[in-house]
């Protein structure tokens, strides 16, 4: 991968710009525009929203989002961080993260090894009794019924965690990686007399830690975005997460409102409910933009990985 | 894969529990993934009968009474099981369209441009919406089209237009979804093509400049042909879930907005709706069994059709 790379930036930009025809100097620049346009419509709505949870509340119902606005404040974030909500909320993101993710790599690595080991005869078998649930599911009903009614898991934290530990898929991605480890490792090890458990944490898993966070970040992603299992079996408020609480703002600018009462300084006149959202919205991808370059790396570097396959 | 097939056991014939024993702590390794997978995925595929049930929550699985297709005749007599297939099967044609082109384009002309800082900077900020989760990408899109605060009908009021209200005008919503999901997914469905695009040989590139071929002709004779394979494959594998609607973004964006379901409801949000405002769960569960079913089928003839096209392709 690596050398091809190479290749294509002697390709691409072996021919310096002055020296290209007219029309491939005009192809360079309509492209350039192009991606830097395309790319400023993805950052403005980020922007905009930046700038306006930190717009003082009367001017932003007066002005509507402005990238400019007259009156700055931070009022909105001093209210979210003062109250019970958004803080507590963010404990249960963080919880339901760093736990879901350590626990779903453990199951997942574990598992993967086994089906990678050719000494399992039944490895392809079990393979397939995993693929078969990526082709047909019983639905969201049977399931519904199953975690709510059956396994008593409403109102818990683990219903966040526990019915998410295992997406087939990252296996399959992992497998991969795994089978690319040179057997010849594993045996050696095996002669010494090392049991399995302990080829894998101390020779295959040092190996994969860059497939392991690939599939780190996707679990992690998916544990810190969820909402749905919040709105199915969560009542208790003190169990919402953060996304959970921006889909109830969304329907109900009222939860906004009660979060700006909560938090409110007893000398403001009006509690910010309105800059509350959107500040709210910002917190919530915080963590995100602070890992953005690991995320980076190690997303696409996965989705190569896994090819036309992703 | 292939290291796979190459493989053969070493080990002498045994049965079924000579084969755990020898490798029983193998075998418990996979113990948790296989329990999960029974628990949270085949279980459910067993509660499946409640499709065909007058379910009562107190009787519970067991006890409820059976009554056959009852609640498959009740959904497929009404007309609103046309209506959400429809609007599955067509938001997801539109997203895998739309989808593809934005992607292609954009891997296309990234690559055209070189790698140097400009095209990386660039890169890292189109990949980023597709981070962040619907629920933040909803509390954007009511800054953005809120009926009188949003950023859009401020900007038409500025040129003397009539606002626009998006949250109760439902023929906008596949325009304004589609508009979403490129935002969101473009750049970042970009990276497979561009890896694709950076594994063609470059003494093509090379035989069609000396040959005297301007950029352009290098892109629609050389890139965009030896894309076909990667876009076709990709296309297919996103037709076999073309029968689940996405369902994060729409019930994050929509959610109970009755005035947008004639355009936006889809199978999946449907059934939701059923689960929380305690409808009949037999109903919702028979209509979750046809989806599963049909989805199943196309998964099946879409990756049979892939492996044809592209043996290394299926996992299968």
């Amino acid at each position: 991968m690596a050398r091809k790379e190479k290749d294509s930036e002697t390709l691409r930009t072996g021919q310096p710009f002055h020296l290209m025809s007219r029309g491939d100097k005009m192809v360079t620049i309509v492209f350039g525009v192009v991606i830097a346009l395309f790319s400023i419509v993805c950052l403005m709505p980020f922007v905009l929203v930046v700038i306006a949870s930190f717009t003082d509340e009367a001017t932003l119902v007066r002005e509507g989002y402005r990238f400019i606005p007259s009156k700055w404040s931070i009022e909105a974030y001093k209210a979210i961080f003062r109250s019970d909500t958004i803080p507590r909320a963010y404990m249960i993101s963080i919880f339901v993260t760093v736990v879901g993710t350590v626990l779903s790599l453990l199951i997942t690595a574990m598992g993967t090894y086994t089906l990678s080991c050719t000494q399992v005869r039944y490895r392809n078998k079990i393979a397939f009794f995993f693929y078969f649930t990526m082709l047909f599911n019983g639905g969201m009903v049977p399931t519904y019924i199953l975690i709510s009614k059956y396994l008593n898991l409403r109102d818990s934290i683990w219903v966040y965690i526990i019915p998410a530990l295992l997406n087939p898929w990252n296996m399959f991605m992992l497998r991969n990686f795994f089978n690319d480890i040179p057997e010849a490792l594993k045996e050696s090890a095996r002669l010494e007399g090392a049991p399995e458990w302990l080829i894998l944490f101390r020779i295959i898993l040092p190996l994969s830690l860059p497939a392991l966070a690939t599939i780190g970040l996707f679990y992690a992603l998916n544990y810190w975005n969820a909402w749905m299992e919040a709105m199915l079996y969560i009542d208790d408020e003190k169990l919402y997460t953060l996304q959970y609480i921006i889909m109830k703002i969304i329907r109900n600018v009222n939860s906004a409102t009660q979060i700006a009462v909560e938090g409110a300084n007893t000398g403001t006149v009006v509690p910010p409910s309105y800059t509350i959202r959107l500040a709210t919205a910002i917190v919530t991808i915080g963590p995100i933009i602070f890992l953005y370059p690991f995320l980076q790396k190690y997303f696409v570097g996965g989705l190569k990985v896994g090819g036309v396959k992703g | 894969m292939k290291k796979e097939a190459v493989a053969v056991a070493p080990h002498k014939k045994q049965g079924f529990f000579g084969e755990i024993r020898q490798n029983f702590w193998l075998y418990m390794l996979i113990m948790p993934c296989i329990l999960f997978a029974i628990v949270f995925k085949y279980i459910p595929m067993v509660g499946i009968v409640i499709a065909f049930q007058d379910y009562n929550p107190i009787k519970g699985m067991f006890g409820s009474e059976f009554v056959g297709l009852e609640n498959f005749k009740y959904f497929f007599r009404g007309s609103q099981w046309l209506q959400i297939t429809f609007n599955t099967l067509y938001l997801n044609v539109l997203f895998i369209i739309t989808g593809t082109i934005a992607s292609v384009v954009i891997a296309i002309m990234i690559t055209e441009l070189g790698k140097n800082l400009f095209v990386r900077f660039n890169q890292s900020v189109m990949i980023f919406p597709n981070f962040i989760s619907y629920a933040v990408v909803a509390m954007f899109a009511q800054a953005f089209i809120g009926s009188d605060d949003g950023y859009v009908n401020r900007w038409i009021e500025m040129f003397g237009g009539n606002p626009i209200s998006f949250y109760s005008e439902s023929s906008v919503w596949p325009l304004i979804l589609v508009i979403i999901r490129i935002w969101k997914g473009a750049g970042y469905g970009a990276i497979v093509y561009m890896a694709a695009i950076v594994g063609i040989d470059n003494g093509v590139y090379e035989a069609a400049r000396i040959d005297g071929a301007s950029r352009m002709q290098t892109i629609f004779r050389i890139t965009v042909p030896m894309l076909k394979d990667t876009v076709i494959l990709l296309t297919l594998l996103s037709v076999g879930n073309i029968f689940y609607g996405d369902f994060g973004m729409i019930y994050t964006l929509v959610g109970d907005n009755s005035m947008l379901f004639s355009t936006t409801d889809v199978i999946d949000t449907y059934v939701f709706r059923s689960i929380r405002t305690s409808g009949s769960m037999g109903m919702s569960a028979a209509v979750g069994l046809y989806q599963s079913l049909i989805g199943f089928f196309l998964v099946i003839g879409v990756n049979a059709l892939a492996k044809k096209f592209s043996p290394e392709s299926a996992i299968f």
